[in-house]
Order: C-alpha cells, then structure tokens, then sequence
C-alpha cells in the first residue's frame, strides 16, 4: 500500500514537475508568437498571425537554409570523425576505453561558452594557428580563420562531437564480432563487410548521434556568434536577437515554435527508422 | 574406405601472448570424412578450426590444403566455412539473404543464387523460412540456416564448432542424426569441434582427442573407446575402470601373467611388456561382471562391497569397493529372467570380467599392484 502511494506520489510529482516547468513555458512560448510585438510591454494583445507569415520572408528562408546547411556539414564532419573513433574505443580493452572516453568528457566540465572563447583565441589572427603559421613561414600574412563559416563549423564540430560518438560506441558494442568473422568465412572483404554488416548494423547509433549533433547545431547561437561574427548564421542567432536585441518576441516566439516543430519532426523520423531496423534486426532499441 | 587426405596440419605451434595453445601439432584429415576434434575446453580444438578457417595464424608449421599450403590466405579467400557457435546469423538480413551472402560475395549471379539457396534451403528442410528474419527463427531452425549458408558455397571443408552446443538434449540428438546424413549426402568433409564425448562417438568417421594442445590419439570412435592409448583419453572418453598391475611372466605372445590387485591373472594385449613393468588394466563399467553368490567361496574376481546402485531404465549401475580400497563402477543390463535382480548395498560380491575384455597399457602413474 505504502509502496502504491509512494509510486502515485513520484507519478504526480514528475507530472507537476514537467507541467509547471516544460508544458507551461511552452504554452507561453506559442501563445506570445500569436501575440503583438511591443517594444516596452514586449508581447501585448490582440493575437495575430502577423509573426508566422513573417516567417516565410526570403530573408528568413536564406538563414533557414543556410542553418540547415551548416548544421548538416557539423553532422557530416562528427560522423566521420566520430565514426572510426567509436569503434577504436569501443575495441579498446575496457581500461583504455574508460580513459579514451573520460579524456573526451573532462572538457564538458568547463562550461561550452568558455571553450567557444578559447576557440577563438587559437583561430584568431593572432592566435595560436596563425602563430605557428607565420612562425614556420608556410603563409605571409595571418589567415582570417575567425568570423568564418569555417571558425562556425570548426566550433560546433568541437562542442558537438561527443554527441555523436557516445551512441556510436554504444552501438559498436552491441556489434557481435563473431558476424564479421562469419562475413569473413563467407568471403567478405574488408569494404564488404564495413558496408554490409558494420554500418547497417550500427544505424541507430548513427541515426542517434546525427540528431544529437544535427538538432543542437541549428540553435547553438552563441558559438555563431562569438565565432562567426554578428551575423545571423544559425536559426538560433534569429532567435536571440529578436528576445534580446530587436526585443520582437512574438517573432521570436514563432521562430522558437517552428524550431521545435522542425526538430520534432526530425525526432519523429528518427523513431519511424528506429523501429523499422528493430523490426528487420530485432535489434535493441535505445542506442544511449 | 579409402580416402586421400584433404587437409594437413603439420609441426603446428600457436602461442597467444606468452601462452602455448598448440605445440607441434599434428594432424591429416581425410576427403569427404566426418571428423571430430574432441578435447575438453582449453585444449585446444577451437584455435585449431579457427587456424583451419584462417582466422589465426599458426606460430610455426604448415597448414596444407590439397598438398597447397594455405598460410597465408584470408580467411575470405579459403575454401572453407564454418558453422559458428553462436550461429553467427545475421540479424538485418532474411533467411534468403543470409544462406545467399557468400555467393554474393563470390559474384554467383542472382538466378543462379536464387536456385542455389532454394536447393540449400530445401536440404535443410527450411524453403518456407526463406523471408522470415534470424529473430523469428528457433534455435534449431538458426542451426539449420547457419548449416545452409555454409554449405552452399560448396566448401572443400565444412567447420562446425560446437555447433549443437546451444540446443537442448532432444534437438541436439535429432540435429546430430541430420548432420551425419547431411555429410553423407553433400560428401563434404566436416570437421567438427565438441566435448561431448558422446556426440563425437556417434558421428564421426574419425576422432582426434586432444588435450593439452596436442594430440592425444586418433581413431574411429571404435579405436578410441575401445583402445584408448593412454589415460587420458580412456578417461575423458566415457566411464573406465583403471587397475595398477604388474607383469610377472610372460605366456606367449602378447599374453602375460600379471598381478592386479594382490591376485596373479592372465592378462592379453597388443603391448609388448616384460617382467616387471607397470601396467594399466582397464575395463569399461559395461565389461565388469558381478557375482553375486552368497557364498564367499563360490564368488569369482575380487571381492568387494556394493556402496551405491543406480537404476537408470537400461541398466542397473553399481559402485563397488574392492578390498584395497578403489571403487570401481559396473554397469548391467538387466537380466529378463531375473526378476530379482538387483543388490542391497553393503551386500558383498565379486568382480570379475571375461579374460581378453581387458585393455592393457604401460602404466603413467606410480600405483599399488
């Protein structure tokens, strides 16, 4: 009985929880995006559309896609870098493997925002890469590495990539060793093998980490900002700027909605495939 | 039956890390024979299939396929397959996608895959599993595609390790009846790896024991049972009774007195022996008579007390102690006529066997005669 009631108590308690402190937001988050901006009372009545049919406005499509674009090449990069990094690790005896993924996990300890910082010391003009450049003699003058999309990319490759190799890794554990032996008797080759059994059987791993990086990218304002210069390069970007420098929240609040919708949907087709490869390989589900 | 040897191992040593698995290790298996690696776990036998398949490299020696030495081929590019342990099946592909793989791999084109895979399902008994994933799949089925899928490539030698292992009793002894008719039918060489005694006596055409990473002896199971070469073998291949004689003249030709036990016998074997020499008399549990007169003066063999008995269905089995002290099993079928027959324990009797049942060998250890 006691038991019941504390389980009743940990239902309620999660619910209130989640109610109070992600259902509200949210609810306040949509309703200020049908409301009207106002620079002193910040979202005032009446509700109006005017924000979402904003939304569709050339300008915007432009860092839509080239958001989408960013956060894609941030996924493309993680994957291949990540990809032959799991499966080290993951073949590792298990004491280097715990060292190989603790030495991934100790910058988490500083705080991203300071790591960005730091990014862009080293990739400024007088950072640490061009120093070494200009010191070897390999260039003439400093390359203008920061305030690029390549300083955006580097960045949120650097912060983003232990998203990607955690599920890799434990997918590759899953990865039975004795069917690439059995591939092997049957006269797989190295590449057939990597193609017919290794990646097929680590997709949710790689579907997994591509969101974890993939949906995280498109809002990372901060590290486009610090390392891309003022411009407005991620969908995140927008989103800051009309909160905290146009002060338009209820376009803020639409952009904000849009992206979650995006994400969702993303989320959505991660489990659609999820379960279609369960259902093929009566693999396990969760790849975290 | 004469058959040409297929495969040879010879002067084989393998070594992981600082431990010897193998040392110079012999063996030829014959074309188109059923041959069994049998040894108990860390003898050896697996790292013999897995050099065999080419999955380990030999430290030292020559493996030679047709009389061509296969050292330094992949494991892709023999033309061997293996049967796994764990199945090994792949988990995203059907039935029909995992018997067709390695055809695929040796670019067979796709009608002759079709009809290949159709025929390996049908021998295997599975053409109506064709679609379905491993997952939907028993574990005798599993077996069974895990079989097709090697044996479709048409291998020189198929290995199976310890391939029934997995399978519960009644599965695994209808799998071994379809084993041994499948080797016969494809005539392909198998060369199987267990510790079960058992089902290595009752497929194989030859055995090897192994134990120690070498060779202990090879034979038919008739051979190895019924002449093993040393203890150890005698041991590990089913029940044996082992008593510590000593030969005290010779009578004729491979015929000796020797006393076993304090008590002077005739004993026949294939050795040669002296006076003198340490022996080892050994009798399986089914070859022991009991005698069971009341009368002590009547009874024949040696004298003991029964400690245990055992009805198993089949036969009665009885732990006897003879009077310095062994214990020695027998086993009885039972007697029809007898509806009495049976011991109380504690009852004394004799034990005795038909002279000439006895296999002698020099004996290995210090022991009483």
């Amino acid at each position: 009985m006691n038991l019941l009631n504390f389980r009743r108590f940990a239902i309620v308690l999660t619910l209130v929880w989640l109610g109070l402190f992600v259902l509200v937001p949210h609810v306040l988050v949509l309703l200020t995006s049908v409301m009207s901006p106002d620079a002193q009372h910040l979202a005032v009545w009446p509700l109006t559309l005017n924000s979402w049919e904003r939304l569709f406005e050339p300008v915007y499509a432009e860092v839509f896609w080239r958001s989408l674009w960013l956060s894609t090449l941030t996924t493309v990069i993680c994957l291949v870098l990540g990809y032959p990094f799991a499966y080290i690790v993951a073949k590792l005896p298990n004491v280097w493997r715990g060292v190989l993924l603790f030495l991934m996990i100790v910058p988490f300890w500083t705080n991203s925002l300071i790591r960005t910082y730091a990014i862009k010391l080293i990739l400024g003009n007088k950072g640490l890469v061009n120093a070494a450049l200009l010191g070897t003699g390999v260039v003439d003058e400093p390359l203008q590495l920061l305030y690029t999309p390549f300083a955006v990319v580097f960045g949120l490759v650097y912060v983003l990539l232990p998203f990607m190799v955690l599920p890799l890794v434990s997918s590759f554990d899953k990865l039975d060793s004795t069917l690439l032996e059995a591939a092997q008797d049957l006269g797989a080759s190295f590449w057939a093998r990597f193609r017919l059994i290794i990646v097929p059987l680590t997709m949710p791993g790689i579907i997994a980490g591509s969101l974890m990086v993939f949906l995280p990218a498109m809002g990372m304002f901060y590290v486009a900002d610090l390392l891309g210069g003022a411009k407005n390069l991620l969908l995140g970007n927008i989103i800051k700027n009309q909160f905290l420098v146009v002060r338009d929240w209820p376009f803020g609040a639409a952009f904000s909605v849009a992206l979650i919708v995006i994400m969702a949907g993303l989320l959505w087709l991660y489990f659609l495939a999820n379960r279609r490869i369960n259902r093929q390989g009566g693999l396990d589900d969760e790849s975290l | 039956m004469n058959r040409s040897p297929i495969l040879t191992l010879s002067n084989i040593s393998k070594r992981f890390a600082a431990q010897e698995v193998l040392t110079d290790f012999h063996l030829t298996i014959n074309d188109g024979e059923f041959f069994t690696i049998l040894g108990p776990s860390g003898c050896g036998k697996t790292t013999v299939l897995r050099l065999i398949a080419g999955f380990e490299q030999p430290n030292e020696g020559q493996i030679l396929l047709n009389g061509e030495d296969i050292a330094g081929i992949p494991a892709e590019k023999r033309p061997v397959n293996t049967v796994f342990q764990s199945y090994a099946l792949f988990p995203h592909l059907t039935v029909f996608d995992n018997v067709a793989f390695g055809l695929k791999m040796a670019g067979v084109d796709a009608q002759n895959i079709a009809v290949r895979v159709a025929d390996a399902l049908a021998i295997v008994r599975l053409s109506d599993f064709a679609n379905r994933k491993p997952h939907q799949l028993s574990g005798g089925q599993k077996q069974r595609v895990a079989i097709a899928r090697a044996v479709v490539n048409r291998p020189k030698i198929l290995l199976l390790d310890e391939s029934l292992s997995a399978l519960d009793y009644k599965l695994r002894q209808q799998m071994q009846l379809e084993l041994k008719q499948l080797q016969r039918q494809l005539g392909i060489t198998f060369v199987y790896v267990t510790h079960d005694q058992e089902e290595a006596l009752s497929m194989s055409d030859r055995i090897v024991v192994m134990h120690n990473g070498q060779a202990q002896q090879v034979g038919t199971p008739r051979e190895i049972y019924e002449a093993p070469r040393n203890l150890f073998v005698a041991q590990f291949i089913g029940e044996i009774n082992v008593f510590d004689g000593e030969i005290t003249r010779e009578l004729g030709e491979y015929q000796y007195q020797a006393l076993i036990n304090g008590v002077e016998r005739e004993i026949r074997c294939n050795h040669r022996f002296t006076a003198g020499d340490k022996v080892h008399v050994m009798l399986r549990p089914e070859d022991l008579r009991i005698d069971c007169r009341p009368n002590a003066l009547e009874r024949k063999g040696f004298p003991g007390i029964v400690l245990e008995r055992n009805y198993t269905g089949q036969t009665l089995n009885s732990h006897i102690r003879l009077e310095n002290g062994q214990t020695v099993m027998a086993h009885e079928f039972f007697d029809e006529d007898d509806p009495d027959f049976d011991y109380s324990i504690n009852q004394k009797v004799g034990v005795d066997w038909v002279p000439g049942w006895e296999h002698v060998i020099p004996a290995e250890r210090a022991g009483k005669s």
